[in-house]
């Protein structure tokens, strides 16, 4: 993961909790945020596959779209069929230009009387901008981002910890929606989703309570006998990446577009969205370029670095590359020629300066709680 | 954190420590701390010559790839094969068992101009 080079200026409601507790701090997207605490990233990334992780993410934005005219408005801004969406249902969309390009992917969720959406931290204010530039003058759209605090809570155990220590049990809310619920008497938004390929949630509640809500949930999963941990950005990062979810600036970016990231998916081409037209010139002409997963056998492969044909042609380029915990591999995600996008195609990686043995994969490399 | 007395140093935080007629090396506590989690090593294979201040191998953590300099310059005699299956033993333990590769000395007398703990903690601001 590649943190932001600029001072940050913001810090989150948590932020001296971090510091006290031994995290290592970092500037990304603006903000100075725990990159893993003295637990070290890889057992932070562990302990989410087994247990429980509580994450700090209130660097995220939220918007509010309100008005006569929201439904319209949300379906036409977003590619993910949003018509057929009731409370208490949300869904994962992305956010494109009339090029095609991908400005942010991000959360829809239809709340009884408005539209929540859940945006990236680095792009908050450039999909706030864009919302509004297109919003008519029946739709109103809020950033809510300063006064919602967001915290997720992931794991194999984190719906355990959560029946347990909430007023109602999460239990019932299905994957990908929505319930409310009161946890140490913080009315909480729980939104069954998350950013890591485990089952869990994110909680939407009054910022001021952050502290109060972070160390009860540790408390309540040490009582209870649920390892539960905080985990920092770098964690977060193995996590997604492990469980084939993007993040902006890498898999998707305002220079891709969701034809080339294998994201076809999440547009709805039975409606009318931004982009749309330009999306189906580019299925017609063809891609030249497409998302795959690279293993690599010997070396960390890492963004930038780039992919090597058999011939020995440069054929591409990493975005993002790790060592992944949960797997015990190395692997890439690179954009490379299509021709040779089939999972078992030998390519090689050059990794400072040497030509590497890699071998094309399919994604995810961990297949997330959801679709097991 | 702990710099181990029997170790030398360079300022690039690699060590040279006797082991009878060998010198093991390795990186320091200050180093493993400031690289985060390690989960790449590349060595070089016993028989091989290393050159005092070149690079000898390659150690990779979570954040970041960064070169390997030889304390000293001599033969590789071994290498430490758990070390690469497991590069988590250089943040367990990098003066035991994460240690990297052992050297037989070409010129012992090199050990002397590496830096000594105290003067090592001085560059890494320990007393």
């Amino acid at each position: 993961m590649i943190y932001m080079e600029e001072e940050p200026t913001n810090t989150t409601a948590l932020h001296d909790w971090h510091v006290s507790h031994g995290a290592k701090m970092a500037p990304f997207a603006g903000y100075d945020m725990p990159i893993n605490y003295t637990t070290g990233a890889i057992e932070e990334h562990l302990i989410t596959r087994r247990s429980v992780g509580l994450f700090d993410i209130d660097h995220m934005g939220q918007f509010e779209i309100t008005g006569p005219g929201a439904d319209e408005f949300v379906a036409r801004m977003v590619t993910a069929k949003v018509s057929d969406l009731v409370p208490p249902m949300a869904r994962y969309s992305l956010l494109l230009d009339e090029k095609g390009g991908i400005i942010d992917d991000l959360f829809v969720y239809r709340l009884p009387a408005s539209w929540w959406i859940v945006v990236n931290a680095s792009n908050r204010a450039t999909d706030l901008a864009w919302f509004k530039a297109h919003a008519p003058s029946n739709v109103e759209v809020t950033d809510r981002s300063d006064d919602t605090y967001m915290i997720a809570v992931q794991g194999p155990r984190a719906i355990e910890l959560l029946d347990k220590v909430a007023n109602n049990p999460v239990s019932t809310i299905q994957r990908f929606c929505w319930g409310n619920i009161v946890i140490d008497g913080i009315p909480v938004l729980f939104g069954r989703t998350g950013y890591t390929g485990e089952d869990g949630g994110e909680l939407f509640f009054p910022a001021e309570q952050a502290l109060q809500l972070w160390e009860f949930l540790l408390r309540q999963g040490e009582w209870l006998g649920i390892e539960t941990r905080p985990i920092g950005l770098a964690a977060r990062d193995s996590l997604r990446f492990e469980a084939g979810m993007p993040l902006h600036g890498h898999e998707i970016s305002i220079d891709i577009n969701p034809i080339e990231a294998g994201f076809k998916w999440a547009c709805d081409f039975e409606k009318e969205f931004v982009g749309k037209e330009a999306l189906l010139d580019i299925i017609e002409k063809g891609i030249s370029r497409k998302l795959v997963g690279i293993e690599v056998f010997s070396g960390v492969p890492r963004e930038g670095y780039e992919v090597v044909s058999p011939e020995g042609s440069v054929i591409g380029r990493c975005v993002a590359g790790m060592f992944c915990p949960t797997i015990k591999k190395y692997a890439a995600n690179a954009f490379i020629e299509p021709s040779f996008a089939k999972a078992g195609t030998n390519v090689s990686v050059i990794i400072r300066g040497q030509l590497r043995d890699a071998v094309v994969v399919k994604r995810p490399l961990y297949v997330p709680a959801y679709r097991r | 954190m702990a710099i181990d007395k029997n170790a030398r140093y360079l300022e690039s935080h690699e060590y040279a420590k006797p082991s009878g007629e060998y010198m093991v090396f390795g990186i320091s506590d200050h180093a493993q701390a400031e690289l985060g989690d390690v989960v790449f090593v590349e060595l070089p294979s016993v028989g091989k010559t290393v050159t005092k201040g070149a690079i000898f191998g390659t150690i990779e953590s979570v954040k970041a790839a960064s070169d390997l300099y030889a304390p000293i310059s001599g033969t590789v005699v071994e290498v430490n094969e758990a070390v690469k299956n497991d590069p988590s033993l250089v943040n367990k333990d990098c003066y035991g068992t994460g240690w990297l590769v052992k050297v037989a000395p070409s010129n012992p007398s090199e050990f002397q101009s590496l830096l000594d703990p105290a003067a090592y903690g001085k560059t890494i601001g320990e007393e």
